[in-house]
């Protein structure tokens, strides 16, 4: 096991949603983030799922990672690994919901095979493996990068409905005017920084 | 046919830009953008990768049972990536750790699973490798310029040279993310209203043209 950083498995929650968010901050997940955001619903069953499936996949490819891929010497396949994880853990979601809650599977049912490729999931995991969190950790880590970016998606839907009738030059209607909300949104998140200092 | 590879080639890198046209693919690569040098071999990753996952997922493509096609497209553009990030780790290991997991992330970015879908699963192989490494392309372009931008007024340096005198004071915000998003949104719009207005005057043309 390596030496884990000494941080608070809370602080690590709350540092994920709101100084270092993984969207407004990384950059992860903005493709299916900008498409989605046009419905405020949709946007909160993809940021639902999203969460789900961020947090489960950072606890088993913490296990796979420490277990297997260090053990075996296969650090070289480590993403082909850790895609397969994702893409196993999506199906099973999928399997599970679809057994216990069909309302839900209904809303949610098409947002999940598209989470296998948002690239929030690999990154989280990417991170957890970069900076050597211990299986707490990660689990903060991924259940709290899954909800800033839950947050980020509901914020924007919001804005966006609101702008939605707005006067907007023709050349930024759409996708321009989308990536400028979230711009300022990126900047009004990086007032919080100074709260929690984590990285 | 060699016209029709100038015209796929053209397609991927203007009227069809991935990231003006397609809007994908900002995910991975925005994270770099504050640093020329890094885009740079970003970009040629990520072109590396679309451009033979193209090829051959191309090539394969009959061999591919529906059901499990993308599983195989990722396992596929995975080869390629991981390829890309053990000759980053041999050779420019400064670089591949500042990259951190935004090389890995090639793989999620969505260009190239956009590529192989839209246009490697209904195409002969050669132009397909030729889509893939004009869309790379095209792709790579656009954040060059925003990265030159972003590193100029951040640290008044491009290629970590400095260039600007000691009376510049850097633009912080350059370097942090909103700035990013700022500049592909204005980049969008530039290029929107050029093909607007490049679309209305060859109209106004053809109007004049046919009277």
């Amino acid at each position: 096991m390596p030496e884990s950083p000494l941080i608070n498995p809370l602080v690590l929650f709350f540092a994920s949603i709101l100084t270092s968010n993984i969207l407004l901050s990384n950059f992860l997940g903005t493709c299916s983030f900008i498409a989605i955001s046009k419905d405020w619903k949709s946007s909160f069953g993809l940021g639902l799922a999203v969460t789900l499936v961020i947090g489960l996949c950072a606890a088993i490819s913490w296990a796979v990672l420490y277990l297997v891929i260090i053990p075996l010497r296969i650090e070289y396949l480590s993403f082909v690994i850790f895609i397969i994880v994702i893409a196993a853990v999506v199906q099973v979601l999928e399997m599970v919901i679809d057994r216990f809650s069909p309302s839900l599977y209904l809303s949610l049912g098409i947002f999940l095979p598209l989470i296998t490729v948002n690239c929030a999931v690999l990154g989280a995991v990417l991170f957890m493996q970069i900076r050597k969190y211990s299986l707490i950790q990660s689990v903060a880590f991924g259940f709290g990068s899954g909800a800033g970016w839950w947050l980020a998606i509901m914020l924007l839907a919001a804005i966006r409905k609101r702008i939605e009738n707005n006067p907007v030059p023709a050349g930024l209607k759409g996708t321009g005017i989308t990536l400028i909300t979230i711009g300022f949104m990126a900047m009004a998140f990086i007032g919080f920084s100074g709260m929690i200092a984590v990285q | 046919m060699k016209s029709n590879y100038g015209k796929i080639l053209k397609d991927g890198i203007w009227s069809n830009n991935p990231i003006f046209v397609q809007v994908l693919g900002i995910c991975s690569t925005l994270a770099v953008t504050n640093n020329v040098k890094n885009t740079l071999i970003m970009a040629a990753g990520v072109t590396f990768a679309t451009g033979l996952g193209s090829l051959t997922l191309s090539a394969i493509k009959d061999l591919i049972p529906r059901k499990v096609r993308m599983i195989i497209q990722v396992l596929v553009l995975s080869f390629y990536v991981i390829l890309v990030d053990i000759v980053l780790r041999a050779y420019l290991p400064a670089v591949s750790k500042q990259l951190g997991p935004y090389v890995g992330l090639i793989i999620t970015n969505c260009i190239l699973m956009g590529r192989a879908e839209a246009f490697a699963a209904a195409n002969p192989p050669i132009a397909s490798l030729v889509d893939g490494v004009a869309n790379g392309l095209g792709y790579g372009i656009v954040l060059t310029a925003i990265a030159v931008i972003r590193e100029f007024l951040g640290f008044g340096s491009i290629f970590g040279m400095r260039i600007a005198g000691a009376w510049f004071t850097p633009w912080t915000i350059m370097i942090m993310a909103p700035s990013a998003f700022f500049l592909v949104a204005l980049a969008l719009w530039g290029a929107k209203s050029y093909t607007a207005r490049a679309e209305a005057r060859r109209k106004a043309a053809g109007a004049v043209r046919s009277r």
